[in-house]
Protein backbone atom coordinates (compact mmCIF):
# COMPACT_ATOMS: atom_id res chain seq x y z
CA UNK A 1 0.00 0.00 0.00
CA UNK A 2 2.67 2.23 1.00
CA UNK A 3 4.48 0.98 -1.62
CA UNK A 4 1.61 2.11 -4.02
CA UNK A 5 2.00 5.83 -2.63
CA UNK A 6 5.56 6.27 -2.93
CA UNK A 7 6.11 4.59 -6.25
CA UNK A 8 5.25 7.24 -8.61
CA UNK A 9 7.41 9.89 -6.81
CA UNK A 10 10.61 8.04 -7.62
CA UNK A 11 9.72 9.77 -11.31
CA UNK A 12 10.73 12.98 -12.15
CA UNK A 13 7.35 13.59 -14.79
CA UNK A 14 5.32 12.51 -12.16
CA UNK A 15 6.58 14.51 -9.39
CA UNK A 16 5.95 17.56 -12.24
CA UNK A 17 2.47 16.11 -12.79
CA UNK A 18 1.73 16.25 -8.97
CA UNK A 19 2.54 19.61 -8.96
CA UNK A 20 0.77 20.83 -12.00
CA UNK A 21 -1.92 18.73 -10.76
CA UNK A 22 -2.32 20.67 -7.42
CA UNK A 23 -1.56 24.36 -8.86
CA UNK A 24 -4.27 23.59 -11.70
CA UNK A 25 -6.92 22.07 -8.78
CA UNK A 26 -6.93 24.86 -6.67
CA UNK A 27 -7.08 27.58 -9.39
CA UNK A 28 -10.07 25.83 -11.57
CA UNK A 29 -11.77 24.53 -7.91
CA UNK A 30 -11.32 28.20 -6.82
CA UNK A 31 -12.52 30.10 -10.29
CA UNK A 32 -15.15 28.10 -10.96
CA UNK A 33 -17.38 28.58 -8.35
CA UNK A 34 -18.14 32.12 -10.02
CA UNK A 35 -18.24 29.70 -13.55
CA UNK A 36 -20.92 27.45 -11.32
CA UNK A 37 -22.92 30.15 -9.59
CA UNK A 38 -22.99 32.44 -12.97
CA UNK A 39 -24.51 29.72 -15.01
CA UNK A 40 -20.97 30.45 -16.79
CA UNK A 41 -20.46 26.72 -17.56
CA UNK A 42 -21.49 26.79 -21.88
CA UNK A 43 -18.75 30.14 -21.78
CA UNK A 44 -16.51 27.78 -20.32
CA UNK A 45 -16.41 24.93 -22.63
CA UNK A 46 -16.87 27.78 -25.45
CA UNK A 47 -13.76 29.53 -24.07
CA UNK A 48 -11.74 25.71 -24.13
CA UNK A 49 -12.24 25.18 -27.32
CA UNK A 50 -11.94 28.71 -29.05
CA UNK A 51 -8.10 29.02 -28.02
CA UNK A 52 -7.92 26.02 -29.70
CA UNK A 53 -6.78 28.06 -32.95
CA UNK A 54 -4.50 30.15 -31.35
CA UNK A 55 -2.39 26.94 -30.01
CA UNK A 56 -1.98 25.73 -33.41
CA UNK A 57 -0.64 29.49 -34.63
CA UNK A 58 1.78 29.36 -31.62
CA UNK A 59 2.64 26.00 -32.52
CA UNK A 60 3.27 27.22 -36.21
CA UNK A 61 5.14 30.18 -35.38
CA UNK A 62 7.14 28.13 -32.60
CA UNK A 63 6.26 30.17 -29.72
CA UNK A 64 5.00 28.66 -26.44
CA UNK A 65 1.12 27.57 -26.55
CA UNK A 66 0.36 29.49 -24.01
CA UNK A 67 0.27 33.09 -26.09
CA UNK A 68 -1.79 32.32 -28.77
CA UNK A 69 -4.70 30.50 -26.25
CA UNK A 70 -4.74 33.65 -24.25
CA UNK A 71 -4.71 35.53 -27.22
CA UNK A 72 -8.23 33.75 -28.43
CA UNK A 73 -9.16 33.39 -25.01
CA UNK A 74 -9.19 37.17 -24.34
CA UNK A 75 -10.52 38.04 -27.50
CA UNK A 76 -13.56 35.21 -27.15
CA UNK A 77 -13.65 36.62 -23.52
CA UNK A 78 -14.82 39.92 -25.14
CA UNK A 79 -16.89 38.73 -27.71
CA UNK A 80 -18.46 36.82 -25.73
CA UNK A 81 -19.40 40.39 -23.13
CA UNK A 82 -19.93 42.25 -25.92
CA UNK A 83 -22.06 40.34 -27.76
CA UNK A 84 -24.32 39.41 -24.51
CA UNK A 85 -25.03 43.42 -24.55
CA UNK A 86 -26.89 43.29 -27.39
CA UNK A 87 -30.22 41.54 -27.74
CA UNK A 88 -30.15 40.79 -31.46
CA UNK A 89 -28.72 37.34 -30.86
CA UNK A 90 -29.54 35.17 -28.10
CA UNK A 91 -26.28 34.87 -25.86
CA UNK A 92 -26.08 31.54 -26.21
CA UNK A 93 -26.48 31.82 -30.25
CA UNK A 94 -23.76 33.88 -30.41
CA UNK A 95 -21.68 31.76 -28.05
CA UNK A 96 -22.21 28.94 -30.32
CA UNK A 97 -21.54 31.08 -33.35
CA UNK A 98 -18.20 32.23 -31.66
CA UNK A 99 -16.25 29.14 -30.93
CA UNK A 100 -17.41 26.78 -33.86
CA UNK A 101 -16.10 29.27 -35.97
CA UNK A 102 -12.67 29.60 -33.87
CA UNK A 103 -12.92 25.83 -33.50
CA UNK A 104 -12.81 25.30 -37.18
CA UNK A 105 -10.26 27.94 -37.64
CA UNK A 106 -8.37 25.97 -35.48
CA UNK A 107 -9.31 22.81 -37.46
CA UNK A 108 -8.16 24.48 -41.21
CA UNK A 109 -4.77 25.51 -40.16
CA UNK A 110 -4.20 22.48 -38.91
CA UNK A 111 -5.09 21.09 -41.88
CA UNK A 112 -2.14 22.70 -43.48
CA UNK A 113 0.50 21.57 -41.07
CA UNK A 114 1.84 17.75 -41.69
CA UNK A 115 3.83 17.85 -38.71
CA UNK A 116 1.27 18.77 -36.25
CA UNK A 117 -0.92 15.33 -36.33
CA UNK A 118 0.44 13.55 -34.04
CA UNK A 119 0.46 16.62 -31.03
CA UNK A 120 -3.44 16.71 -31.84
CA UNK A 121 -4.13 13.99 -29.18
CA UNK A 122 -2.01 16.13 -26.79
CA UNK A 123 -3.92 19.22 -27.03
CA UNK A 124 -7.00 17.59 -27.23
CA UNK A 125 -6.68 15.49 -24.61
CA UNK A 126 -3.96 16.81 -22.50
CA UNK A 127 -0.57 15.61 -21.92
CA UNK A 128 -0.24 16.35 -18.06
CA UNK A 129 2.96 14.08 -17.63
CA UNK A 130 4.62 16.20 -20.45
CA UNK A 131 4.78 18.87 -18.30
CA UNK A 132 8.20 20.44 -17.75
CA UNK A 133 10.08 22.46 -15.19
CA UNK A 134 9.06 25.92 -17.41
CA UNK A 135 5.44 24.45 -17.43
CA UNK A 136 5.36 24.30 -13.64
CA UNK A 137 7.16 27.71 -13.57
CA UNK A 138 4.62 29.50 -16.12
CA UNK A 139 1.61 28.01 -14.63
CA UNK A 140 2.62 29.02 -10.80
CA UNK A 141 3.05 32.63 -11.76
CA UNK A 142 -0.48 32.53 -13.95
CA UNK A 143 -2.01 31.04 -11.74
CA UNK A 144 -0.97 33.39 -8.74
CA UNK A 145 -1.83 36.55 -10.74
CA UNK A 146 -5.45 35.23 -11.33
CA UNK A 147 -6.12 34.31 -8.28
CA UNK A 148 -4.51 37.69 -6.55
CA UNK A 149 -7.07 39.40 -8.90
CA UNK A 150 -9.77 36.98 -8.26
CA UNK A 151 -9.82 37.29 -4.22
CA UNK A 152 -9.03 41.33 -4.34
CA UNK A 153 -12.68 41.86 -6.41
CA UNK A 154 -14.54 39.02 -4.92
CA UNK A 155 -16.31 41.55 -2.93
CA UNK A 156 -17.15 42.98 -6.38
CA UNK A 157 -17.44 39.67 -7.92
CA UNK A 158 -20.28 38.08 -5.59
CA UNK A 159 -21.83 41.52 -5.81
CA UNK A 160 -22.66 40.87 -9.42
CA UNK A 161 -23.16 37.74 -9.29
CA UNK A 162 -26.10 37.79 -6.82
CA UNK A 163 -27.68 41.25 -7.38
CA UNK A 164 -26.56 42.57 -10.32
CA UNK A 165 -28.92 45.50 -9.94
CA UNK A 166 -27.60 46.63 -6.92
CA UNK A 167 -24.61 46.70 -7.90
CA UNK A 168 -25.14 48.53 -11.11
CA UNK A 169 -27.21 51.21 -9.04
CA UNK A 170 -24.57 51.46 -6.29
CA UNK A 171 -22.37 52.99 -9.26
CA UNK A 172 -20.11 49.74 -10.25
CA UNK A 173 -18.46 49.51 -13.38
CA UNK A 174 -20.59 46.01 -14.07
CA UNK A 175 -19.58 45.29 -17.95
CA UNK A 176 -16.15 45.80 -16.80
CA UNK A 177 -16.02 43.71 -13.56
CA UNK A 178 -17.80 40.76 -16.08
CA UNK A 179 -15.37 41.21 -18.73
CA UNK A 180 -12.30 40.66 -16.04
CA UNK A 181 -13.77 37.80 -14.88
CA UNK A 182 -14.20 36.18 -17.87
CA UNK A 183 -10.87 36.77 -18.32
CA UNK A 184 -9.86 35.33 -15.37
CA UNK A 185 -11.69 31.93 -16.35
CA UNK A 186 -9.95 32.33 -19.55
CA UNK A 187 -6.84 32.58 -18.01
CA UNK A 188 -7.39 29.22 -15.91
CA UNK A 189 -8.49 27.66 -18.67
CA UNK A 190 -5.80 28.13 -20.64
CA UNK A 191 -3.19 27.61 -18.13
CA UNK A 192 -4.72 24.24 -16.79
CA UNK A 193 -4.90 22.90 -20.88
CA UNK A 194 -1.94 21.29 -20.82
CA UNK A 195 -2.93 18.80 -18.11
CA UNK A 196 -6.24 17.27 -19.34
CA UNK A 197 -6.84 19.38 -22.61
CA UNK A 198 -9.92 21.20 -24.67
CA UNK A 199 -12.19 18.76 -24.23
CA UNK A 200 -12.07 17.84 -21.03
CA UNK A 201 -11.14 20.72 -19.09
CA UNK A 202 -14.29 22.21 -18.56
CA UNK A 203 -15.38 19.31 -16.04
CA UNK A 204 -12.06 20.56 -13.79
CA UNK A 205 -13.61 24.16 -14.13
CA UNK A 206 -17.39 22.81 -13.37
CA UNK A 207 -17.33 19.31 -11.37
CA UNK A 208 -15.64 20.30 -8.07
CA UNK A 209 -17.34 23.59 -7.74
CA UNK A 210 -20.81 21.38 -8.37
CA UNK A 211 -20.00 19.22 -6.15
CA UNK A 212 -18.65 21.34 -3.23
CA UNK A 213 -21.94 23.76 -3.35
CA UNK A 214 -24.10 20.57 -2.70
CA UNK A 215 -21.90 20.57 0.64
CA UNK A 216 -22.31 24.16 2.14
CA UNK A 217 -24.28 27.04 1.93
CA UNK A 218 -21.40 29.72 2.17
CA UNK A 219 -19.78 30.79 -0.74
CA UNK A 220 -15.81 30.73 1.33
CA UNK A 221 -16.43 27.35 2.23
CA UNK A 222 -17.54 26.51 -1.40
CA UNK A 223 -14.53 27.58 -2.23
CA UNK A 224 -12.42 26.01 -0.07
CA UNK A 225 -14.21 22.79 -0.70
CA UNK A 226 -14.38 23.31 -4.31
CA UNK A 227 -10.39 23.82 -4.32
CA UNK A 228 -9.91 20.33 -2.24
CA UNK A 229 -11.78 18.52 -4.35
CA UNK A 230 -10.11 19.23 -7.17
CA UNK A 231 -6.66 18.90 -5.90
CA UNK A 232 -7.97 15.51 -4.42
CA UNK A 233 -9.35 14.71 -8.24
CA UNK A 234 -6.09 15.50 -9.35
CA UNK A 235 -3.88 13.28 -7.32
CA UNK A 236 -5.94 10.62 -6.75
CA UNK A 237 -6.57 10.38 -10.56
CA UNK A 238 -2.77 10.86 -11.51
CA UNK A 239 -2.22 7.49 -9.23
CA UNK A 240 -4.75 5.55 -10.78
CA UNK A 241 -3.52 6.28 -14.37
CA UNK A 242 -0.12 5.35 -13.32
CA UNK A 243 -0.98 2.36 -11.74
CA UNK A 244 -4.20 1.00 -14.16
CA UNK A 245 -2.17 2.68 -16.82
CA UNK A 246 -4.69 4.72 -17.77
CA UNK A 247 -5.12 8.30 -20.07
CA UNK A 248 -4.86 10.72 -16.94
CA UNK A 249 -6.64 13.76 -17.96
CA UNK A 250 -10.06 11.27 -18.19
CA UNK A 251 -9.22 9.33 -14.88
CA UNK A 252 -8.87 12.76 -13.11
CA UNK A 253 -12.39 13.85 -14.48
CA UNK A 254 -13.81 10.30 -13.72
CA UNK A 255 -12.56 10.62 -9.94
CA UNK A 256 -13.88 14.34 -9.85
CA UNK A 257 -17.07 13.41 -11.54
CA UNK A 258 -16.98 10.11 -8.81
CA UNK A 259 -16.96 12.70 -5.79
CA UNK A 260 -19.56 14.75 -7.42
CA UNK A 261 -21.93 11.57 -7.32
CA UNK A 262 -20.56 10.99 -4.10
CA UNK A 263 -21.75 14.70 -2.86
CA UNK A 264 -24.99 14.26 -4.77
CA UNK A 265 -26.00 10.66 -3.31
CA UNK A 266 -24.87 11.52 0.57
CA UNK A 267 -24.23 15.68 0.98
CA UNK A 268 -25.96 16.72 4.51
CA UNK A 269 -28.25 18.89 3.66
CA UNK A 270 -28.73 19.05 -0.31
CA UNK A 271 -27.99 15.29 -0.81
CA UNK A 272 -30.61 12.62 -2.21
CA UNK A 273 -30.40 10.89 1.06
CA UNK A 274 -30.54 13.68 3.83
CA UNK A 275 -33.56 15.27 1.14
CA UNK A 276 -35.49 12.37 1.46
CA UNK A 277 -35.37 11.62 4.72
CA UNK A 278 -36.20 15.07 5.60
CA UNK A 279 -38.76 15.23 3.29
CA UNK A 280 -40.25 12.09 5.31
CA UNK A 281 -39.62 13.77 8.58
CA UNK A 282 -41.34 16.54 7.29
CA UNK A 283 -43.98 14.72 6.22
CA UNK A 284 -44.56 12.99 9.84
CA UNK A 285 -44.20 16.65 11.42
CA UNK A 286 -46.63 18.23 9.15
CA UNK A 287 -48.96 14.94 10.15
CA UNK A 288 -48.54 15.53 13.59
CA UNK A 289 -47.84 19.17 14.69
CA UNK A 290 -48.39 21.56 11.56
CA UNK A 291 -51.48 20.33 9.65
CA UNK A 292 -50.32 23.99 7.28
CA UNK A 293 -47.27 21.87 6.34
CA UNK A 294 -44.57 24.51 6.88
CA UNK A 295 -42.20 22.23 9.01
CA UNK A 296 -39.67 23.70 6.96
CA UNK A 297 -40.20 27.60 7.53
CA UNK A 298 -38.82 30.08 9.96
CA UNK A 299 -41.32 32.12 12.28
CA UNK B 1 -8.59 52.88 -6.74
CA UNK B 2 -11.08 53.61 -4.49
CA UNK B 3 -14.61 54.83 -4.63
CA UNK B 4 -14.61 58.62 -3.40
CA UNK B 5 -18.01 59.38 -0.95
CA UNK B 6 -20.05 61.51 -2.68
CA UNK B 7 -18.30 65.74 -2.55
CA UNK B 8 -19.54 67.65 -0.50
CA UNK B 9 -21.96 69.67 -2.75
CA UNK B 10 -19.40 72.28 -4.68
CA UNK B 11 -21.59 72.49 -7.37
CA UNK B 12 -24.76 73.27 -5.74
CA UNK B 13 -27.14 75.73 -7.96
CA UNK B 14 -30.11 75.84 -5.27
CA UNK B 15 -33.25 77.03 -7.34
CA UNK B 16 -35.55 79.59 -4.52
CA UNK B 17 -37.70 76.15 -4.20
CA UNK B 18 -35.15 74.08 -3.05
CA UNK B 19 -34.58 75.08 0.37
CA UNK B 20 -31.59 76.42 2.38
CA UNK B 21 -28.35 74.83 0.76
CA UNK B 22 -26.40 74.49 3.94
CA UNK B 23 -29.82 73.06 5.67
CA UNK B 24 -28.09 69.11 5.64
CA UNK B 25 -30.51 68.25 4.39
CA UNK B 26 -30.73 66.13 1.17
CA UNK B 27 -33.29 68.14 -0.82
CA UNK B 28 -35.81 66.82 -3.35
CA UNK B 29 -35.31 64.45 -5.53
CA UNK B 30 -36.74 66.21 -9.34
CA UNK B 31 -37.08 64.39 -12.37
CA UNK B 32 -37.65 66.81 -15.16
CA UNK B 33 -38.67 65.55 -18.69
CA UNK B 34 -37.51 62.35 -17.96
CA UNK B 35 -37.74 59.80 -20.60
CA UNK B 36 -35.89 56.41 -19.85
CA UNK B 37 -35.58 52.66 -21.46
CA UNK B 38 -34.22 51.22 -24.38
CA UNK B 39 -33.76 52.98 -27.81
CA UNK B 40 -35.90 49.58 -29.77
CA UNK B 41 -37.93 48.55 -26.66
CA UNK B 42 -39.79 50.36 -23.96
CA UNK B 43 -40.13 53.40 -23.49
CA UNK B 44 -41.23 56.00 -21.26
CA UNK B 45 -41.17 59.81 -21.65
CA UNK B 46 -42.04 63.02 -20.21
CA UNK B 47 -41.74 62.50 -16.65
CA UNK B 48 -41.96 65.29 -14.12
CA UNK B 49 -41.62 64.73 -10.58
CA UNK B 50 -40.54 66.64 -7.46
CA UNK B 51 -40.68 63.87 -3.94
CA UNK B 52 -38.39 65.74 -0.83
CA UNK B 53 -37.94 64.38 2.24
CA UNK B 54 -39.99 62.08 3.65
CA UNK B 55 -42.41 61.81 1.17
CA UNK B 56 -43.66 58.61 0.31
CA UNK B 57 -44.57 58.86 -3.31
CA UNK B 58 -46.60 55.56 -4.68
CA UNK B 59 -45.89 54.48 -8.63
CA UNK B 60 -49.09 52.74 -9.95
CA UNK B 61 -50.24 51.95 -13.18
CA UNK B 62 -51.21 49.21 -15.49
CA UNK B 63 -48.46 46.34 -16.37
CA UNK B 64 -46.33 47.86 -18.55
CA UNK B 65 -47.10 51.36 -17.80
CA UNK B 66 -43.86 51.94 -16.73
CA UNK B 67 -43.63 51.99 -13.07
CA UNK B 68 -40.52 49.27 -13.36
CA UNK B 69 -38.89 50.97 -15.76
CA UNK B 70 -38.91 55.12 -14.10
CA UNK B 71 -37.45 53.46 -10.74
CA UNK B 72 -34.93 51.71 -13.14
CA UNK B 73 -33.92 54.94 -14.33
CA UNK B 74 -33.46 56.48 -10.83
CA UNK B 75 -31.60 53.79 -10.06
CA UNK B 76 -29.36 54.50 -13.43
CA UNK B 77 -30.30 50.48 -14.44
CA UNK B 78 -32.37 51.70 -17.40
CA UNK B 79 -30.69 54.62 -19.04
CA UNK B 80 -32.33 57.71 -19.18
CA UNK B 81 -32.84 58.67 -22.97
CA UNK B 82 -33.57 62.56 -22.15
CA UNK B 83 -34.59 65.43 -19.34
CA UNK B 84 -32.56 65.64 -16.21
CA UNK B 85 -32.78 63.61 -12.52
CA UNK B 86 -31.48 65.58 -9.53
CA UNK B 87 -31.34 65.30 -6.17
CA UNK B 88 -30.54 68.13 -3.92
CA UNK B 89 -30.02 69.96 -7.16
CA UNK B 90 -26.72 67.34 -8.45
CA UNK B 91 -27.38 65.09 -10.80
CA UNK B 92 -28.30 61.56 -9.24
CA UNK B 93 -26.40 59.57 -11.17
CA UNK B 94 -23.24 61.45 -9.97
CA UNK B 95 -24.18 60.31 -6.20
CA UNK B 96 -24.40 56.51 -6.60
CA UNK B 97 -24.30 55.78 -3.41
CA UNK B 98 -27.24 58.10 -2.36
CA UNK B 99 -30.17 55.11 -3.59
CA UNK B 100 -30.86 51.99 -2.52
CA UNK B 101 -33.05 49.78 -4.79
CA UNK B 102 -34.97 47.08 -3.10
CA UNK B 103 -35.67 44.67 -6.43
CA UNK B 104 -38.96 42.28 -6.87
CA UNK B 105 -37.80 39.18 -5.08
CA UNK B 106 -37.70 37.11 -8.16
CA UNK B 107 -35.06 39.32 -9.90
CA UNK B 108 -32.02 37.94 -7.90
CA UNK B 109 -31.05 33.98 -7.59
CA UNK B 110 -31.90 32.47 -4.01
CA UNK B 111 -29.88 29.24 -4.58
CA UNK B 112 -26.75 31.60 -4.08
CA UNK B 113 -24.98 30.50 -1.47
CA UNK B 114 -25.20 33.67 1.14
CA UNK B 115 -27.01 33.86 4.61
CA UNK B 116 -29.25 36.67 5.30
CA UNK B 117 -26.19 38.53 6.91
CA UNK B 118 -24.19 37.94 3.81
CA UNK B 119 -27.05 39.55 2.12
CA UNK B 120 -27.58 42.15 4.68
CA UNK B 121 -23.64 43.26 4.36
CA UNK B 122 -23.51 43.81 0.73
CA UNK B 123 -25.56 47.13 1.67
CA UNK B 124 -22.22 48.29 2.69
CA UNK B 125 -19.55 46.77 -0.30
CA UNK B 126 -20.26 50.24 -1.58
CA UNK B 127 -19.12 52.23 1.20
CA UNK B 128 -16.52 50.07 1.90
CA UNK B 129 -14.61 50.85 -0.97
CA UNK B 130 -13.09 48.51 -3.66
CA UNK B 131 -10.37 45.63 -2.82
CA UNK B 132 -11.40 46.39 0.98
CA UNK B 133 -13.44 44.00 3.35
CA UNK B 134 -16.30 45.41 5.20
CA UNK B 135 -15.16 46.10 8.18
CA UNK B 136 -16.72 44.95 12.20
CA UNK B 137 -18.84 48.74 12.52
CA UNK B 138 -20.21 47.49 9.25
CA UNK B 139 -20.82 44.33 10.40
CA UNK B 140 -22.34 45.57 13.01
CA UNK B 141 -24.29 48.05 11.29
CA UNK B 142 -25.52 45.11 8.89
CA UNK B 143 -26.63 43.08 12.16
CA UNK B 144 -28.30 46.23 13.72
CA UNK B 145 -30.25 46.63 10.49
CA UNK B 146 -31.43 42.79 10.04
CA UNK B 147 -32.59 43.44 13.61
CA UNK B 148 -34.24 46.40 12.68
CA UNK B 149 -36.71 44.17 10.99
CA UNK B 150 -37.21 41.57 13.40
CA UNK B 151 -34.63 38.87 11.68
CA UNK B 152 -32.32 39.75 14.77
CA UNK B 153 -30.17 36.35 15.34
CA UNK B 154 -31.55 34.65 11.87
CA UNK B 155 -28.34 36.60 10.13
CA UNK B 156 -26.81 32.89 9.61
CA UNK B 157 -29.30 31.72 7.94
CA UNK B 158 -29.38 30.27 4.14
CA UNK B 159 -31.21 32.88 2.47
CA UNK B 160 -33.51 30.10 0.67
CA UNK B 161 -34.49 29.03 4.61
CA UNK B 162 -36.84 32.05 4.85
CA UNK B 163 -40.06 32.98 3.58
CA UNK B 164 -41.08 34.83 0.56
CA UNK B 165 -42.44 37.75 3.10
CA UNK B 166 -39.11 37.40 5.11
CA UNK B 167 -36.59 37.44 2.13
CA UNK B 168 -38.57 40.59 1.54
CA UNK B 169 -37.31 42.11 4.70
CA UNK B 170 -33.84 41.00 4.62
CA UNK B 171 -33.91 43.34 1.30
CA UNK B 172 -35.77 45.93 3.26
CA UNK B 173 -32.50 45.51 6.31
CA UNK B 174 -29.99 45.46 3.33
CA UNK B 175 -31.37 49.03 1.84
CA UNK B 176 -31.09 50.23 5.94
CA UNK B 177 -27.53 49.16 5.81
CA UNK B 178 -26.78 51.10 2.80
CA UNK B 179 -27.91 54.35 4.62
CA UNK B 180 -29.57 55.87 1.95
CA UNK B 181 -31.22 59.24 0.86
CA UNK B 182 -33.49 57.87 -1.59
CA UNK B 183 -34.83 54.10 -1.68
CA UNK B 184 -37.10 52.94 -4.27
CA UNK B 185 -39.07 50.08 -3.82
CA UNK B 186 -40.36 47.87 -6.88
CA UNK B 187 -43.43 45.85 -5.81
CA UNK B 188 -42.60 45.17 -2.38
CA UNK B 189 -45.68 43.79 -1.34
CA UNK B 190 -45.85 41.31 -4.07
CA UNK B 191 -46.82 37.77 -2.43
CA UNK B 192 -46.48 39.01 1.48
CA UNK B 193 -48.26 37.92 3.88
CA UNK B 194 -50.29 40.69 6.52
CA UNK B 195 -47.40 40.08 9.15
CA UNK B 196 -44.40 40.79 6.97
CA UNK B 197 -46.33 43.75 5.28
CA UNK B 198 -47.01 45.21 8.52
CA UNK B 199 -42.74 45.06 9.19
CA UNK B 200 -42.24 46.51 5.96
CA UNK B 201 -44.71 49.00 6.89
CA UNK B 202 -43.11 50.33 9.72
CA UNK B 203 -39.59 50.06 7.99
CA UNK B 204 -40.54 52.89 5.38
CA UNK B 205 -42.73 55.04 8.23
CA UNK B 206 -38.86 54.82 9.92
CA UNK B 207 -37.34 55.86 6.28
CA UNK B 208 -39.50 58.58 5.71
CA UNK B 209 -39.48 59.62 9.18
CA UNK B 210 -35.09 60.14 8.82
CA UNK B 211 -36.19 62.28 5.50
CA UNK B 212 -35.65 59.47 3.15
CA UNK B 213 -37.06 60.05 0.05
CA UNK B 214 -39.28 57.02 -0.47
CA UNK B 215 -40.47 55.57 -3.99
CA UNK B 216 -42.75 52.27 -4.35
CA UNK B 217 -44.11 51.05 -7.55
CA UNK B 218 -47.39 48.65 -6.78
CA UNK B 219 -49.91 47.09 -7.96
CA UNK B 220 -51.98 47.21 -4.96
CA UNK B 221 -54.15 50.43 -4.98
CA UNK B 222 -55.47 50.72 -1.04
CA UNK B 223 -51.72 50.22 -0.42
CA UNK B 224 -51.05 53.76 -1.82
CA UNK B 225 -54.49 55.38 -0.66
CA UNK B 226 -53.09 54.26 2.86
CA UNK B 227 -49.17 54.82 2.92
CA UNK B 228 -48.66 57.22 0.50
CA UNK B 229 -48.13 61.39 0.86
CA UNK B 230 -47.90 61.20 -2.92
CA UNK B 231 -49.12 59.45 -5.68
CA UNK B 232 -47.87 58.93 -9.38
CA UNK B 233 -49.74 57.59 -12.29
CA UNK B 234 -47.67 56.47 -15.28
CA UNK B 235 -48.93 54.42 -18.56
CA UNK B 236 -46.33 54.78 -20.99
CA UNK B 237 -46.38 58.89 -20.10
CA UNK B 238 -46.97 60.58 -17.09
CA UNK B 239 -51.12 60.77 -16.47
CA UNK B 240 -50.88 62.58 -12.68
CA UNK B 241 -48.78 63.54 -9.93
CA UNK B 242 -49.44 65.08 -6.90
CA UNK B 243 -50.18 64.74 -3.34
CA UNK B 244 -52.35 61.58 -2.67
CA UNK B 245 -55.68 63.70 -1.50
CA UNK B 246 -56.06 65.30 -4.41
CA UNK B 247 -54.36 63.30 -7.24
CA UNK B 248 -56.12 59.87 -6.05
CA UNK B 249 -58.90 60.70 -7.57
CA UNK B 250 -61.50 58.54 -9.47
CA UNK B 251 -60.79 60.77 -12.59
CA UNK B 252 -56.99 59.71 -12.78
CA UNK B 253 -57.34 56.13 -11.67
CA UNK B 254 -59.78 56.15 -14.66
CA UNK B 255 -57.31 57.56 -17.04
CA UNK B 256 -54.58 55.53 -15.76
CA UNK B 257 -56.02 52.24 -16.38
CA UNK B 258 -58.55 52.64 -18.96
CA UNK B 259 -61.67 51.12 -18.36
CA UNK B 260 -60.24 47.78 -16.60
CA UNK B 261 -60.23 49.33 -12.84
CA UNK B 262 -63.65 49.38 -11.04
CA UNK B 263 -63.68 53.08 -9.71
CA UNK B 264 -64.68 54.11 -6.45
CA UNK B 265 -65.84 57.69 -5.69
CA UNK B 266 -64.29 60.08 -3.43
CA UNK B 267 -60.59 58.60 -4.17
CA UNK B 268 -58.95 57.79 -0.36
CA UNK B 269 -61.25 56.52 2.04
Amino acid sequence: MIDALIDPWRYDFMQRALAEMTIIGVLCGVIGCFVVLRGLAFIGDALAHAVFPGVVLSYMADRSILWGAFAFGSLTALGVALLSRTRRVSEDSAIGVIFAAFFALGVVLISREAGFKKDLGSLLFGNILGVSQADLVVTAVIGAVVLVVFFSLLKEFTLVAFDPTLATSSGYPVFLLEVVLLLLVSATIVVSLQAVGNILILALVVTPPAAARLLTDRLPVMMAWSAGLAVLSGVVGLYVSYHADTAAGGTVVLVATGCFLVALVAAPNHGLVSSYLLARRGQHHAHHHHPMGEAGEVH
Amino acid sequence: MTISPPRSRPALRPGPELGAPDSGLPGPLICEGVSAGYRTGFRLAGIDLVAGPGDVTGLIGPNGGGKSTLLKALAGVVPTLGGTITLGGRPLNRLPGAVAYVPQREEVNWDFPATAHDVVLMGRFRASGWWRRPTKADRALAARALEEVGLGGLGGRHISAFSGGQQQRIFFARAIAQEPRVLLLDEPFTGVDSENREVCHDVIRRFAGAGVIVLMATHDLDEVAANCTHVCCLNQRLIAFGPTKTTYTAANLKATFGGRVAVFEGGAA
